[in-house]
């Protein structure tokens, strides 16, 4: 027997070993979450993710060379990816593919999943217009989104990433469209991209790998106070410009992006108006313990307060008023174990904070909101083939919008029932089983819990809203 | 019968760890203040090399059938890039520098966004696939002495060394790799090998300073028909040799063509017809 035939042999022995083990592994937490979880939300799309086996399939890499445990890179996925989807070893170019090779690949995740919301608003039945608060929980199988990925390289140090996506009812968006020029005067430092994009968090949201509607995005990077009206996200694809440059050994790094004001949206909905991003980042060596990384982050952006209009659609976005968010971050090794630590501060213009047009008066009393949040997230990779995940977010205004009624109710536009309004705590815990490791394709078992508090928002009583959701998951993606 | 079931998976799984991979030994790696771990070692390869590689280190990873060059067998201890001379085993340096540096022209990448500790970690888990690790040591590596100073003498001796020597059998007149043996070439493996083409080359297999060039014409390029010159050729002739390679580069700015330049110096072609001397 070829050793070929018996490592192919072994490796359909191991893969169903492994789903085996999955399986046993799989059922003791899904009971005990079962107990624990309480409550409900909104369905999760989950688009945008990053994966693409077509990369590992150009250059015969398996999975793990670029994903610490995927779609999370590792330091060398990352210098991958800073070097515009290349490796430098003279076979970036499409013309050392195969005529045949498409640099394609798909995304989607079959599962069953349980939401609950302890004090959701419904429908009054016996009162059309009224709403009522109640516990609702839901359950069953169901779809994630699909990411169409398309990236590579056109020529060498020219690259592009085009991401068609389809939230959970086949109804696509672009997600990611750029093109990259590359090196330009034969310098890491010198990288131009133009498109829609990712911004360059160094945690990046579109390589989170937790899936779950409560636990599949950063609530930090989403969050604005309870009644702003500002839709900008940190965590979303945003279109513009993108200076980025890095060291060889990509252990320094920056970018600079200069952003239309509208959260990635197409068609120039806003109008007008620019955004900044800007962001730096240092890595060094820790013995053996692994590369360390912190670094810093700002966005200075404007969103508009209100809209010139034409057949009752959008025109021109009016009254644009400034946000801002701005942190720090480290990522630290020690071996097996990764922490993720982040520090964000944010804040908006009074107008946006109450949501109110520019053009009208604020509310007696009103304020720029600013708040304060953390992260943690840990993981603990066993081996390129299980990784354990655990997050911990947490977010407090530090002024509210709106002044604090003395009797503590929330009237949108006059008054907030506390200082601790809006306020969040969310916690998520899971793990990925990946049954095999190759370069043809990736598959993860994913079974996840998430739970997510928020101070005095139940749309009736005042009191807190925590909102929870149970995955599991075949994650799988060729 | 369900246990017994149970039983035969579990023992089916915790064999199966083992015979994955080879047993890890004792061989640990040292460059510098770095000391190289094979059982961390061990882990780096199974994320990073397998696929490649293989999971016995013999070069026949899952994806080795698609790849040109084949990746290196490391059960043979045949390496290309040495310090030490022909049929040595290397230092622990040159591999690491391997690893660093990756090959062009290869499905090898650099590793350098590894850290030290990670590479040196994977030079010593490589070096347990072979026992040779055990019973031969390193060779001793190569004295490179100073460069002599580039001038039309040396690249001119240079060009006669070429000529000579017969590097253009294989490398061709003008270097561009098409020499009348070219097609014929294989490796130890019986795989076909292409020459180096100095004219489209930007980077050499084995480092790019004039030193590295230096270092492969006295160690040679193991598993290749690229043999030692070490007792062929005297290292002032090296060097000289050196200086004018690098006017074969033509899409590479270097002293050695600026000097031809500015000299108004041309060199004859090299004769295929004629085997040594001008």
């Amino acid at each position: 027997m070829s050793d070929l035939v018996r490592g192919q042999r072994f490796a359909k022995k191991n893969a169903v070993l492994g789903c085996l083990a999955s399986f046993v592994v799989s059922i003791a937490p899904f009971f005990m979450f079962a107990i624990l979880s309480c409550s409900t939300t909104q369905a999760a799309p989950l688009t945008g993710l990053r994966l693409i086996p077509a990369f590992a399939r150009k250059y015969g890499l398996p999975c793990s060379a670029c994903h610490e445990a995927w779609p999370k890179l590792n330091a060398f996925g990352q210098t991958f990816k800073d070097n515009g989807y290349q490796l430098g070893n003279d076979r970036d170019a499409p013309i050392w593919q195969q005529p045949a090779y498409w640099p394609i690949a798909m995304r989607i995740t079959p599962n069953w999943h349980r939401e609950s919301v302890d004090r959701n608003f419904v429908d009054d039945p016996n009162n059309p217009g009224a709403i009522l608060e109640q516990k609702t929980t839901t359950h069953g199988f169901d779809l994630s989104g699909l990411d169409i990925l398309t990236g590579g390289t056109l020529a060498n140090n020219i690259s592009f990433l085009l991401v068609p996506s389809a939230d959970n009812t086949g109804a696509f968006h672009f997600e990611s469209a750029w093109v990259r020029f590359d090196n330009l005067l034969h310098s890491p430092y010198l990288n131009i991209k133009v498109g829609k994009f990712e911004l360059d968090n160094l945690l990046s949201e579109k390589r989170i790998l937790t899936l779950s509607d409560q636990g599949g995005l950063y609530q930090l990077y989403h969050f604005v106070p309870v009644g702003d009206s500002n839709i900008f996200g940190l965590g979303d694809n945003q279109l513009g410009a993108e200076l980025m440059g890095h060291s060889k050994n990509d252990r320094t790094r920056y970018s600079a992006a200069l952003l239309s004001s509208n959260d990635g949206n197409v068609s120039v909905p806003n109008g007008h108006g620019y955004d900044a991003f800007l962001t730096a980042s240092q890595a060094f060596q820790a013995g053996g313990l692994g590369l360390q990384r912190v670094g810093v982050f700002a966005y200075f952006g404007r969103s508009p307060t209100y809209y010139l209009t034409q057949d009752g659609a959008q025109l021109d976005g009016l009254g644009q008023k400034s946000f801002y968010r701005a942190g720090f971050l480290g990522m630290w090794y020690i071996k097996k174990l990764d922490v993720t630590t982040l520090y964000m501060h944010g804040g908006e213009n009074a107008f946006l904070g109450t949501g109110t047009a520019a053009n009208q008066p604020l509310p007696l009393g009103a304020r720029s909101p600013q708040w304060n949040g953390a992260l943690i997230e840990s993981h603990f990779t066993v081996n390129p083939q299980f990784i354990l995940i655990n997050r911990y977010e947490f977010i407090r205004m530090s002024q509210q919008a709106l002044p604090i009624d003395p009797t503590n109710v929330f009237i949108p536009g006059v008054s907030v029932p506390s200082s601790d309004f809006g306020n969040i705590d969310s916690l998520t815990f899971g793990y990925r089983y990946y049954p095999f490791m190759h370069s043809r394709a990736g598959f993860a078992f994913h079974n996840e819990y998430a739970i997510v508090r928020q101070k005095k928002v139940a749309p009736v009583t005042g009191l807190d809203v925590t909102s929870s959701s149970l995955f599991l998951g075949f994650d799988f993606i060729f | 019968m369900k246990t017994n079931l149970y039983k035969s998976l579990f023992a089916v799984a915790f064999l199966a760890g083992f015979v994955a991979l080879p047993a890890v030994r004792a061989q640990e790696a040292a460059v510098g203040k770095l000391t190289g771990h094979p059982d961390q070692g061990k882990q780096l390869y199974r994320r990073y090399c397998i696929g490649c590689h293989g999971p016995r280190g013999d070069g026949a990873g899952e994806n080795a059938p698609y790849i040109d060059p084949k990746p290196r067998n490391f059960t043979q201890a045949t390496f290309k890039c040495r310090s030490t001379p022909t049929g040595s085993l290397p230092l622990d340096s040159d591999l690491y520098s391997s690893i660093g540096r990756g090959f062009d022209n290869s499905n090898m990448p650099s590793w350098a966004p590894l850290t030290d500790q990670e590479r040196i970690n994977l030079v010593a888990f490589i070096k347990t696939f072979s026992p040779r690790w055990k019973n031969d040591k390193p060779g001793t590596p190569v004295t490179i002495p100073a460069e002599t100073p580039v001038t039309v003498q040396s690249i001119q001796h240079g060009h006669d060394l070429f000529q000579k020597l017969e590097c253009w059998k294989c490398h061709g007149p003008e270097g561009r790799g098409d020499g009348p043996s070219a097609a014929t070439l294989t490796d130890s493996n019986d795989q076909p090998i292409r020459p180096y083409n100095f004219a489209e080359g930007s980077r050499f297999k084995c480092g790019s300073s004039n030193q590295d060039i230096y270092r492969i014409f006295m160690t040679g390029v193991d598993g290749t028909p690229m043999p030692s010159f070490a007792d062929v050729i005297q290292p002032n002739d090296a060097w000289d040799l050196v200086h004018f390679l690098r006017t074969l580069q033509i899409n590479r700015e270097g002293p050695e063509r600026a000097l031809l330049k500015s000299s108004g110096t041309k060199l004859s072609p090299i004769q295929p017809s004629s085997g040594g001397g001008r």
